[in-house]
């Protein structure tokens, strides 16, 4: 750039021989240079502000362009971030308490069908058929030359299956991923398992859900992808439940039983080892429930659990109980059993004639209705509500199974004076075997109160006390006199010292009164007596032992005999040795208060 | 000097530029690695799940119920009972053998003595 000088030396000679003023040319020069400078300047500025606007410009472009793309782009998981989280999200497994599976995953795959990409829709239709006969020809063929675009064929089909289905070579028949919950031990522990079905379908996965049992109960928990590697770990023994199983099989089919149910239950903890009910099913292939005929004779009907029943003389030791802890009897204190006692038009009566008055450690090594019926006037209405309250008979039981919480015992409406009576005995309130076990449990557990769970438990319940531990001794001690010297003889088994009481209770109809011939036969047993571990309770529906002259239904000649097989077969699986029971101390059976 | 810096820049420019492409493509690359050990895993975690799930189910007890009664000949295995429990104090110790010698050698310090 040159730079004119400001004085500009010809024009000032010339302005000078002018007589002009020389500064005002330095002036108009500096007012042009000025001038030159803001032009220079002003361009500068607008070139500048152009480049910030093209710059903001490309820069609002990009973040619109990102915007849209996002937008209208299909979700991705980002990748790098992906090393954290989960493999493959499994429903957890249900396995035993010795880890042994119950309940799995298995991967298997769904058949659907685009028939518009069909090449020989004829041909596809023969040949799938082949490959399943339980498949209707004219159906699919209906299917697949008609509009519909999409249709499921088979839900689970085995590998064979899919490659005998891939060798159609037909491109409008297609596979789905598909994770079904596989039960490896088959019937074994249907019940407590339940099973599981679909629930939203895809055609890429389906969402497995439990329908029954803990699959149900445990459903949120074993489907959060966080306890996919944790399996859920059970108080069952595979091995106890599958002997547990076999044996009361056997017992109904012997003692011609329509239904059978045991539960055996830890007492320290309230684990239940093994809970079965017959019929059963298989909870791989779970029937539809039942559309007709009575709920409760369906296999899927859990009767240990869900089944309410009066189970009869079982319920005798309670009133006993409570009346030796309130101080009302002792063992050896002689009631008065002339009966029947007549209350209106209702009779109580005694199974056999056993004089004019028993003992009350008698009255529950023989059974007798009559005597029952007097302790439980001596307790009156409202003492036995919350005893039998305390023992968890009144509420439905607290475990982990969603049927069980349903089944809330009969009780009567108005508990009368009559109730108390016949509840003393077992009649006129209903529970269900697990009641009774959780029951016989607390009376076992010293006096305190047991809550049966279904989960693996490492510590002791430490329950609140239901009778003192003087009176549960002394029940036990009772209990082990039945087993020893009353109706439950047949319950001896050497080395484990059985303590137990049977419960023969005559079925309601479901039109009101009760059947003649048709009885429920209970036997809720403790062992070992001196030092009580388990309890066991086996309940017969309907149970006649024929052996004799005349049918026998006591539960004495028919649920006594399946519980000891079961108690021998049991024991030594739970690794519990055969002791020599030692002898009775004096004192406990003796002292009054 | 000016013009060096800005020959220096642009080399930098150019470098950073190559060293970004690099660590892009190993990423990607390590990313596709990461995600092939992760669907190995997957499936070796899919077929453990398989075997255990055939392990549990040729090991279900109906099974070795009847295995153990169709090779009852052989085996004679029956259910556990009671009786078969047994104590420690049962069981025989093994008879301790003696110590055979056959030629012994007579050690003596009188003899030692003797010899010096």
């Amino acid at each position: 750039m040159t730079r004119t000088p400001l004085r500009p030396l010809a024009r000032v000679i010339e302005a000078r021989a002018k007589g002009e003023n020389p500064d005002a040319i330095e002036r108009e020069n500096l007012r042009l240079r000025h001038e030159e400078m803001r032009d220079r300047d002003r361009n500068r500025a607008e070139g500048r502000l152009l480049v910030l606007g093209a710059m903001f410009f490309c820069a609002f472009v990009v973040v619109g362009f990102r915007m849209g793309a996002l937008a209208g782009s299909e979700p991705a998981e980002p990748r790098a971030s992906a090393a954290g989280s989960a493999i493959i999200a499994d429903r957890a497994d249900i396995v035993d308490r010795n880890g042994r599976i119950l309940a799995t995953n298995l991967e298997t795959h769904a058949l659907y069908a685009h028939p518009q990409q069909m090449v020989d829709p004829l041909e596809a239709a023969e040949k799938l058929v082949e490959i399943f006969p339980d498949l209707d020809r004219e159906r699919l063929v209906r299917d697949f030359t008609g509009k519909r675009k999409f249709l499921w064929i088979k839900k689970r089909i085995s590998p064979e299956q899919q490659q005998a289905v891939m060798d159609i070579g037909e491109p409008g028949l297609l596979f789905g991923p598909r994770e079904m919950r596989l039960y490896p031990n088959g019937r074994i522990a249907a019940h407590i398992l339940g099973g599981a079905g679909y629930g939203q379908e895809g055609v890429a996965s389906a969402e497995v859900i439990g329908v029954a049992g803990v699959e149900r109960q445990f459903d949120s928990h074993l489907r959060d992808p966080a306890n996919s590697d944790k399996p859920l770990e059970l108080s069952l023994d595979l091995s106890v439940q599958a002997a547990t199983e076999r044996v009361l099989y056997g017992g109904m089919k012997l003692m011609n039983a329509k239904g059978a149910a045991a539960v055996l239950m830890e007492i320290k903890t309230g684990e239940v080892i093994a809970l079965a009910s017959l019929p059963d099913f298989d909870p791989n292939d779970r029937p539809a429930p039942p559309t007709k005929g009575h709920p409760d004779d369906s296999p899927l009907f859990n009767r240990a659990a869900q089944g309410l029943y009066e189970l009869g003389s079982t319920f005798k030791i309670f009133a006993v109980a409570q009346a030796m802890d309130l101080g009302l009897v002792a063992p050896q204190t002689m009631i008065d059993i002339r009966g029947p006692i007549r209350f209106g038009r209702y009779a109580i009566r005694d199974f056999h004639y056993y004089g004019k008055e028993l003992s009350v450690e008698q009255i529950i090594v023989k059974s007798s209705n009559i005597g029952t019926a007097r302790i439980a006037q001596m307790l009156g209405v409202e003492r036995q509500k919350a005893f039998l309250a305390g023992l968890g008979l009144t509420t439905p039981s607290p475990i982990e199974l969603p049927e069980a919480r349903q089944a809330d015992p009969l009780l009567p409406s108005k508990w009368t004076d009559l109730s108390a009576m016949t509840i003393s005995y077992g009649h006129g309130m209903s529970a269900s075997p697990l009641h009774l076990a959780a029951a016989y449990a607390t009376v076992a557990n010293d006096g305190m109160q047991v809550r049966p769970t279904l989960l693996k438990q490492s510590t002791a319940q430490k329950g609140e006390r239901v009778m003192s531990s003087a009176t549960a001794d002394r029940s036990v001690a009772m209990l082990r006199k039945v087993v020893s010297e009353g109706t439950a003889s047949f319950g001896e088994v050497e080395g484990y010292a059985v303590a137990g009481k049977t419960g023969t209770a005559d079925k309601p109809k479901p039109t009101g009164g009760y059947y003649e011939d048709k009885v429920i036969a209970t036997f809720a047993s403790v062992f070992p007596a001196h030092d009580p571990k388990y309890v066991l309770v086996v309940s017969l529906d309907e149970a006649v032992e024929t052996s004799g002259s005349e049918p026998r239904r006591t539960a004495g000649w028919t649920a006594v005999p399946v519980a000891a097989e079961m108690i021998r077969r049991v024991a030594p699986l739970l690794g519990l040795r055969p002791q020599i029971e030692p002898a009775l101390l004096a004192d406990i059976t003796l002292t009054s208060q | 000097m000016k013009s060096l810096l800005y020959v220096l820049s642009a080399l930098a420019v150019i470098g950073l530029a190559f060293w970004a492409y690099r660590e892009n493509y190993e990423t990607q690359h390590v990313l596709n690695q990461a995600e092939r050990l992760q669907r190995d895993i997957g499936d070796a975690r899919s077929r453990l799940a398989m075997l255990r799930a055939e392990w549990a189910y040729l090991n279900r007890p109906d099974r070795l119920r009847d295995l153990a009664e169709i090779n009852f000949d052989g085996l004679g295995l029956l259910p556990l009972r009671p009786d078969q429990f047994g104590r420690i104090d049962q069981v025989a110790y093994p008879v301790e053998e003696r110590m055979v010698l056959n030629n012994p050698v007579s050690v003596s310090s009188d003899t030692m003595g003797a010899g010096e």
